[in-house]
């Protein structure tokens, strides 16, 4: 059953990456996916949170048209510290959630990118700005979807079983 | 291992991850030069390995070589300088052959030059008393040899015949203080008698005042002392003292080195003068 809540909302996030950002002006600059990864990462650990990511990351660079593993890497990173950020510390209130979408988000900035100007493929002049941009709007929609599916019915019994004990 | 144990080490999973994912990027992407980055990072990492690997291997082997195999080196080495003194000692004679060869080729020469019957013989001993100038030679009576012969080096004349036995003969070197020979400046034609000294030295006398010499003339044989051929070297004029007498004082330089005589030749042939003379005295 978590496994394959796990796929459908990797898959829900593609498919929002892939079609929401062409009609909706604004969001094609959020990363669906990363707001996933980091989401099940916090709700279910770094163990998930690495393996969602990879996972994810390899299929979301296998659909774009960039080197096969740099987002998959820069997302098992995070999907990693997303988790371990859950285990160590209480991520429940909305302000440390949206820091940690926004730490997430740079993290993942900077691997992503510093892979591709490491590597000579890409040169990203002046990104910080975008960076930033990307930061809050991913951090504003995690927020966002970590309290509609509070509100969903049915979620504290689900949260009962999603939530790692704590070390 | 169980599912529940890798949940339990996500570091670990983590690092199984990243080091997947470095692989898949490093496939795709080519360096500067065109290879593969897996490939140059693969071949870098191996290459330091087989560096280290060459670097314990070596040094076992040096350490090998350079202390422990050199237990049999000291008596390897000994060997060694005993064969190379053999060898040194080899050599020696081989170029003391080589120089004897040269000697008698030198010789044979000689006794073809000078169109005289002479017969080769060997030092065999120096003189027993340091005042006397004499060398024995291995020929003697049984090879004809007689008092007063002249005996002659490829560079000059030696000295004379002075005691033959059967089978050996002493011989006056010319650089013995009783020894002399009918001298000749072969530039100017002066004539005077060659002295020895005793000391290795040679002095000409009676060369007359008037003569023309000069340091560096050649003085040969004049053949008229009835005992040494005309025309031999006998050495070069080193220094001229003209003074105030009759006669120069004439010092001449031996052509002959002495010190390393080893064969001669000595002239069976009498010189004319000797003939004419012996003629004269017979009745």
């Amino acid at each position: 059953m978590k496994l394959a809540l796990t796929v459908l909302a990797i898959a829900a996030a593609l498919a929002l990456q892939t079609t929401l950002t062409t009609f909706v002006r604004g969001t094609a600059t959020l990363d669906f996916v990363l707001i996933v990864v980091v989401y099940l990462a916090l709700t279910s650990g770094p163990t998930t949170g690495l393996v969602v990511g990879g996972v994810a990351g390899l299929i979301q660079d296998s659909l774009s048209s960039g080197i096969l593993g740099v987002g998959g890497l820069a997302k098992t990173l995070v999907g990693y510290l997303a988790g371990r950020l859950g285990t160590q510390f209480i991520v429940t209130a909305p302000l440390p959630r949206f820091l940690v979408f926004i730490a997430a988000t740079v993290v993942h900035a900077a691997v992503f990118m510093g892979l591709y100007v490491l590597l000579g493929l890409r040169e990203f002049p002046s990104p910080w700005a975008a960076v930033a941009g990307q930061a809050v709007g991913n951090a504003f929609v995690g927020v966002v979807g970590f309290q509609v599916l509070e509100w969903l019915p049915g979620f504290r019994a689900r949260r009962q079983w999603r939530r790692p004990a704590r070390r | 291992m169980a599912l529940a144990d890798i949940k339990q080490r996500p570091g670990l999973l983590l690092g199984a991850a990243v080091v997947l994912h470095v692989v898949i990027i490093s496939a795709q992407v080519s360096t500067a030069t065109g290879l593969p980055v897996l490939q140059v990072v693969t071949f870098g990492a191996f290459a330091e390995l087989q560096r280290l690997v060459t670097g314990g291997v070596t040094g076992v082997q040096d350490l090998w070589t350079g202390y422990v195999d050199l237990r049999g080196v000291k008596d390897e080495n000994t060997s060694l300088r005993q064969e190379l003194q053999a060898l040194q000692i080899r050599l020696q004679e081989e170029r003391a052959l080589a120089q004897r060869a040269e000697d008698l080729r030198q010789l044979l020469e000689l006794r073809q030059r000078a169109e005289l019957d002479t017969t080769a013989a060997e030092i065999i001993a120096a003189s027993a008393s340091p005042e006397f100038r004499t060398v024995t030679i291995d020929k003697g009576s049984a090879d004809g040899l007689q008092t007063d012969m002249a005996v002659i080096s490829p560079t000059g004349v030696v000295g004379r015949l002075i005691m033959p036995s059967r089978r050996a003969a002493k011989v006056q070197l010319l650089i013995d203080r009783n020894a002399a020979a009918g001298a000749i400046i072969e530039r100017s034609r002066a004539q005077g008698v060659v002295l020895g000294f005793g000391t290795g030295q040679l002095r000409m006398d009676y060369v007359p005042g008037t003569a023309d010499v000069k340091a560096g003339d050649l003085v040969v044989t004049s053949g008229i002392d009835g005992i040494y051929p005309k025309g031999f070297v006998i050495g070069t004029v080193e220094s001229v003292d003209h003074g105030t007498g009759t006669y120069h004082d004439v010092r001449v330089r031996p052509a002959v080195d002495f010190s390393r005589l080893e064969e001669v030749l000595v002239v069976l042939t009498p010189p004319p003068a000797r003939d004419a003379a012996e003629a004269a005295d017979r009745p």
